[in-house]
């Protein structure tokens, strides 16, 4: 039987957390059971005219409990966020999980790990951070304001960066790497494209390994529509030419193993 | 309990709800939330005679009510899908239609035949591709290019044959009528309608491929009308399908004219969704005292 599972969750309750960023906690009867650091869930508006299922990574989970947490950004008027951002403690919401792989985190263990964020691509790195074996770093990258960087302080040090230097260095989260002198022998990153190019580059130049979590435009959100795929450097298993499911062989990828 | 079996070119289904090409895979991904014994079919992903990329991303947006795809048609190729798709789905008690896509008649013609020896039930022919340059919707948008294209892969076919129809055509009965006088055993309709989002924030289409296919409960009503007036204009059994996400959404194809119906874009919000239409459709039956699902095909008039 596959871990994977569609249920009717429980809303325990939802805060507003920074512009737009919502952090909303749900019971689950098993997804929570069985989710991993990195993996994602689909999430169903409910709505009509709001068919596709949104993606959301898993922040943090609490697998005893069946509890999990999501940390997302609602991305405009009207959209499937903005109906998930007013939902309440005691309203449900249908969704499908734990969908995706995760980061490895064996790789990480016993050595000095940076957890690199970027954007809404911090929230999956907390449960990562609180789960990996292993020395944490913490890097985050914001535009201005800041979410969540205090919660990564009881599990490693944390470096911000921020585009309009109001905190922490002012630049990406690689300016951060280069201001603070800081060193890692396993990367796990997550953020926008520009962000995992640039990382990627960095640990190649470094001769460390790297997993980036990406993101693609999905439909099915288990590996059947071929909707979001990225370029790999290997033939992909599925379909024989380079395509890997974002969905369902990732998301999370060593670096060099997809074309950014 | 009524009787939901029904009949294409001589091919029994169990009940007539099958999975729509391309939005169910081999049905490895969904079987893990459906009984694929259930299905009166699966229909799978297009494939062709070699592996084929598809398009650059993003290839699926959503519109309202529905949702536009531009893939391409990716697949591993028939070789692949022979040693393992086929393998796969024949461990089940459902019928297999494979959907069949090429660039050229040649490329059609080589799966059909590399199909000929394997065990499966019916073959579609995809000549309704909206998002491929060559081949596809060029042989489903021209009736005599639709009728020669019939012909030669009748020659190849030891399965019998669906023609899967484009809806993006001035009259679709001439469509129908040219891969019937072509010897199409079954017409499928309808493939996705050819649409276009722009993103006014990246000032760009929202798609890579420009435009795509769209397909969800916002095309149903131009897919019925469609069904009903191909079931009025030839004799062949169709395969009713276009945004069907409910029991009586299938019902209305049904009605229409349709023998049997595929679930597509459903899947996708509905993993479960196959399965649930199956129950809907025999509770329907029970609850109106209908005893045979044959009685309701083509209703009404």
């Amino acid at each position: 039987m596959s871990e994977k599972a569609k249920e009717t969750a429980l809303v325990l309750g939802q805060e507003c957390i920074g512009t737009d960023i919502f952090s909303l906690w749900l019971q689950t009867k098993t997804i929570a059971r069985n989710a991993k650091p990195g993996q994602f869930l689909s999430l169903y508006t409910g709505d009509g005219s709001k068919l596709l299922p949104r993606p959301i990574s898993i922040c943090e989970i609490d697998g005893e409990n069946g509890r999990l947490r999501l940390v997302y950004r609602v991305t405009g008027k009207n959209t499937g966020t903005e109906m998930f951002s007013r939902l309440n403690e005691g309203d449900t919401v249908e969704i499908l999980g734990p969908l995706g792989n995760g980061f490895p985190l064996k790789e990480a263990e016993g050595k000095r790990v940076f957890l690199m964020g970027g954007g809404i691509g911090v929230p999956p790195l907390l449960e990562t951070a609180k789960q990996v074996q292993a020395e944490v770093t913490a890097i985050l990258g914001y535009r201005d304001e800041l979410y969540l960087n205090h919660e990564f302080e009881k599990y490693g040090k944390v470096y911000v960066a921020t585009e309009d230097g109001s905190a922490g260095t002012k630049g990406n989260v690689m300016d951060a790497i280069r201001e603070n002198e800081l060193e890692a022998d396993v990367i796990f990153a997550c953020g926008p494209r520009p962000m995992l190019k640039a990382i990627k580059a960095y640990a190649l130049e470094k001769n460390i390994p790297c997993w980036i979590s990406m993101e693609e435009r999905m439909a099915c959100g288990i590996g059947a529509c071929l909707g979001c795929v990225c370029q790999s450097k290997e033939v992909d298993h599925h379909s024989h030419v380079h395509n890997k499911r974002v969905c369902k062989d990732g998301p999370v990828f060593l670096s060099t193993e997809v074309e950014l | 309990m009524s009787q939901t079996k029904v009949t294409l070119a001589g091919v029994e289904l169990k009940n007539p709800v099958m999975t729509a090409s391309g939005t169910f895979g081999s049905g490895m991904e969904y079987g893990e939330f459906v009984d694929l014994n259930k299905l009166g079919a699966v229909v799978t992903k297009g494939v062709a005679n070699v592996p084929w990329p598809g398009n650059p991303t993003p290839r699926v947006t959503e519109t309202t009510g529905g949702m536009l795809n531009a893939i391409g048609l990716q697949n591993p190729g028939i070789d692949v899908f022979c040693e393992r798709d086929l393998p796969f789905l024949q461990k089940y008690d459902t019928k297999i239609i494979v959907n069949v896509c090429g660039k050229s008649t040649e490329d059609y013609c080589s799966v059909v035949e590399r199909l000929a020896g394997e065990k499966v039930d019916l073959l579609e022919i995809n000549v309704s591709c909206p998002n491929v340059k060559e081949g596809g919707i060029a042989f489903g948008q021209d009736p005599k290019a639709l009728e020669a294209i019939t012909k030669e892969v009748k020659k190849y076919a030891a399965q019998p044959i669906i023609m899967k129809l484009s809806p993006n055509v001035t009259d679709i009965t001439e469509m129908a009528k040219a891969a019937e006088a072509g010897g199409a055993d079954v017409l499928s309709l309808i493939n996705t309608l050819t649409g276009m989002k722009i993103d006014i924030n990246r000032r760009t289409f929202a798609l890579a491929n420009k435009t795509g296919g769209m397909s969800g409960p916002a095309v149903k009503p131009i897919a019925v009308r469609m069904v009903y007036q191909v079931a009025n204009a030839v004799s062949l059994p169709i395969i009713g399908m276009g945004g069907i996400a409910t029991a009586e959404d299938a019902l209305e194809f049904i009605m229409a004219g349709a023998t049997a119906v595929s679930v597509g874009t459903a899947n996708f919000f509905n993993p479960c969704a196959t399965e649930e239409i199956v129950r809907g459709i025999e509770a329907y039956l029970d609850r109106s005292h209908v005893s045979d699902i044959n009685e309701l095909i083509g209703c009404v008039k």
